[in-house]
């Protein structure tokens, strides 16, 4: 039987490798792909507590954090296409309208 | 013994997938290391007795969700992007700071135990129910109302979707 804490520790270390992702990447695409893979992370920790609780409430809650994974998914990369056609780049650093 | 080394191979596959997945230039490449780290996970959930989430993680996650990214981006063309370089130039301190939050948050975890009692969905249980039905029959009796808001902010989605990507046309 595995341990619970492994599969805590690996979620860590996938959402954190997601958190690295986004903070550091410059290709928008990418840093939305980060966005998921945090996501996934948390689904990791969810479903093995759910397991281990033996509880099928965290098993929910992945399925409504893959719904809203979808719609953030959908917006996100409308957003990028308006963007990218806008401003024919696809890099955070040339965007700097919003800066005060 | 054994569950222990499929665990690891899952756990090593998958943490050297996600480095992948933001380390590398182009994002074709991404997509596709990202799509075999949704297998991995997917078969990871089947490893936790979750069957149903790891249809969804395929479907939806693997089959949709992936190929709207490619989508993307075939439809931008991102040629001249390729040239330049990939992190910012300030990555040490993201480096930095998501290195110190993973530390902080293993820490946590290591000295972690589950005290809560368990649940009735024990393994029997749901062998004897089937996942999908199980499942099934909390999420529309207990959760009816968070799943008809799940819906409203799918159609938000695809009607946000389509004002943003929409192309203005000339109005007279």
């Amino acid at each position: 039987m595995v341990p619970l804490n492994w599969y805590l520790m690996l979620s860590a270390v996938v959402f954190m490798i997601g958190v690295f992702g986004f903070l550091t990447r410059k290709n928008i695409i990418i840093m939305f792909m980060s966005v998921e893979l945090m996501l996934n992370g948390v689904n990791i920790s969810l479903v093995a507590f759910s397991h281990y609780l033996q509880d099928m409430r965290g098993q929910i809650l992945v399925f409504f954090i893959i719904t809203v994974a979808a719609a953030e998914a959908a917006i996100g990369l409308a957003i990028i296409i308006a963007l990218f056609r806008n401003k024919s780049t696809a890099h955070v650093d040339e965007m700097n309208e919003m800066k005060g | 013994m054994l569950a222990k080394l499929f665990f690891g191979y899952y756990a090593a596959v998958i943490v050297i997938l996600s480095l992948l997945v933001v380390t590398r230039k182009n994002p074709v490449r991404s997509v596709m290391w990202m799509l075999l780290l949704f297998f991995h996970i997917a078969s990871l959930y089947l490893f936790l007795n979750a069957e149903f989430i790891a249809a969804i993680q395929v479907i939806v996650y693997a089959g949709a969700i992936l190929v709207l990214f490619l989508f993307v981006v075939l439809l931008l063309n991102l040629r001249e992007e390729l040239k330049v370089k990939r992190f910012i130039g300030s990555w040490p301190a993201g480096l930095f700071v998501s290195a110190a939050i993973l530390a902080i948050v293993i820490n946590v975890i290591r000295s972690f135990v589950l005290a809560a009692p368990p649940g009735k969905y024990s393994i029997e249980y749901i062998k004897e129910a089937t996942h999908t039905k199980a499942l099934g029959t909390i999420l529309y009796t207990e959760y009816l109302f968070p799943f008809e808001i799940a819906s409203l902010v799918l159609l938000i989605a695809i009607i946000g979707a389509i004002v943003l990507a929409k192309r203005k046309t000339r109005s007279h």
